[in-house]
């Protein structure tokens, strides 16, 4: 679990930069471009990039903006939890990954994922963190949106195949991501396995995900993942870990999961961002 | 307990693990029951101060969780886990044991992890500096008390995830050591270090209060650090 110094300072510089910086939390989704920038720009500063007249090329990896208002998936995921997941945890990831990634090959992030384990901790865990909450934001959807959606035919009959039953997939999930199972941080996904033919629960640690090889058995792809860091739910929740993921299931738009199932098992690739 | 009565306790613990063929069964039953009712339940210790004693490094709020929400989970469910270990071993059910390894750890290093936490912070003024043997101890180590402070602050902001930063003290090289653990990794067990002085960098250590920007968070508590109890612990495991 070594980290270099150089990364542990870097990180202390972004996030104490992040704290000085004021989001005002009424900034309007309309306005979303502009807040974009001054994250782009914000991160420019902390890590002395060039101006932002040449370094805003399409090679340097950005903070994607939420499909929705932060205050969109109250009551289950609160306002300020989304507010401070974004615009700092989310950023501080993508921020600390172009750091660490500054004068390589451009990449996209999800080409990143199969070598990150091998890459070092750097884009390990800033690659892991800037893939699975770009993954995270886009299977979201308010509740009143999210009770429309269904999983497709495709995908629920992998479900009924590989756990029986979407209550059983949910049950086995919940379990999965109980405290006592998946300790400390990490996340929980549903993935589609290499041969294509069948679901898969796994947990992974800390920012890892199964795209990565050496996080689980074999290489997955990713339909459905649910961050358990305490940071996803510590000021609505704190401890109850449980609730917040018995909650989940409220915000969860299966239309958007089928969508990647039917897409990583296509293209035998994990969603791309 | 006598010298001689513990050592039949583990001889007779052992046969009857190994389902030795020459206790008879009866006896192996009942010594199972002795032995498993001399078990000692873990139990959350009382804060040594009140629950807004740490303002304003930590709040009233996050005291009060974490001691009787995060703490006393870990304490309930590694006495839950004692009690099933002891079943496994008095069947003789060598996979059980194997099975509760982990929830054994995660829950047993919980609870003497944050029996330790809140043992080495103290009110802000109470206990300010290290001084005399420890202080000498640090700088002969470090150089300073300002480089132990900044290797332990740095490692311990740099965990990824959760975890504990500490200063540890190693009886082979009888020197301090910073170390980090994962998750609820006990340092004694993991590393063989002895635990002089630990920070709990688990977010929900320092979520309410700082969010997510543990470097303040880190910074804030050496203004809380009881050395009292670190020159405690290093005289205790130089004796």
């Amino acid at each position: 679990m070594k980290l270099s110094f150089t990364v542990s300072t870097a990180l202390i510089g972004s996030a104490a930069a992040w704290s000085s910086m004021s989001m005002k939390s009424d900034i309007p989704s309309s306005a979303a471009t502009s807040r974009r920038e001054i994250f782009q720009k914000g991160a420019a500063a902390v890590f002395g990039l060039a101006t932002a007249a040449n370094a805003q090329s399409a090679r340097a990896y950005d903070l994607p903006d939420l499909p929705y208002a932060f205050e969109a998936l109250e009551p289950y995921i609160d306002a300020p939890t989304m507010k401070i997941h974004h615009d700092k945890h989310h950023a501080t990831y993508v921020a600390n990954l172009n750091k660490a990634t500054e004068g390589k090959e451009a990449k996209p992030i999800l080409d990143l994922m199969e070598d990150a384990i091998a890459a070092g901790p750097a884009v390990r865990n800033n690659g892991g963190g800037h893939y699975n909450h770009a993954f995270f934001w886009e299977e979201l959807a308010p509740a009143d949106q999210a009770a429309k959606t269904k999983p497709s035919e495709q995908l629920l009959s992998l479900i009924n195949k590989s756990f029986g039953s979407l209550d059983e997939m949910k049950a086995q999930f919940e379990a999965r991501a109980a405290p006592g199972a998946l300790f400390g941080s990490g996340w929980v996904w549903i993935c589609v396995n290499q041969a294509g033919d069948a679901l898969k629960l796994v947990g992974t640690p800390n920012q890892d995900n199964p795209l990565m090889k050496g996080a689980a058995d074999e290489i997955m792809f990713p339909i459905l993942g649910l961050d358990v860091w305490e940071h996803a739910y510590y000021l609505k929740y704190q401890n109850r870990r449980p609730e917040y993921v018995s909650n989940f299931w409220n915000l969860v738009n299966w239309d958007k999961v089928s969508q990647n199932c039917a897409y990583v098992i296509e293209k035998h690739a994990g969603v791309p961002f | 307990m006598s010298a001689s009565k513990l050592i039949v306790d583990k001889a007779l613990r052992a046969s009857i693990s190994l389902g030795s063929s020459k206790i008879p069964s009866e006896l192996a039953k009942s010594s199972a029951a002795f032995l498993s009712s001399g078990a000692t339940k873990a139990t959350l210790p009382d804060l040594p101060y009140d629950y807004d004693a740490l303002e304003p490094v930590i709040s009233s709020e996050t005291m009060t969780l974490h001691h009787t929400k995060h703490h006393n989970t870990y304490v309930s469910n590694l006495n839950a886990g004692m009690e099933k270990l002891d079943a496994a071993i008095t069947a003789g059910d060598v996979s059980g044991i194997i099975a509760l390894q982990g929830a054994l750890k995660f829950n047993g290093g919980g609870h003497l992890n944050h029996t330790l936490f809140w043992e080495n912070l103290a009110p802000t003024g109470k206990s300010s500096r290290p001084s005399g043997h420890l202080e000498a101890c640090i700088i002969n180590c470090f150089g300073s008390v300002d480089a132990m402070k900044s290797e332990l602050s740095a490692k311990s902001i740099a965990i990824q995830g959760s975890g504990w930063g500490w200063l540890g003290y190693n009886t082979a090289t009888g020197r301090m050591e910073v170390a980090t653990c994962a998750n609820q990794d006990p340092l004694q067990a993991t590393t063989g270090l002895v635990p002089l002085l630990g920070i709990d960098v688990w977010e929900h250590a320092y979520y309410v209060d700082y969010r997510n920007v543990r470097p303040d968070y880190v910074k804030a508590v050496w203004d809380i650090v009881n050395w009292d109890v670190v020159a405690e612990r290093l005289a205790a495991v130089k004796k």
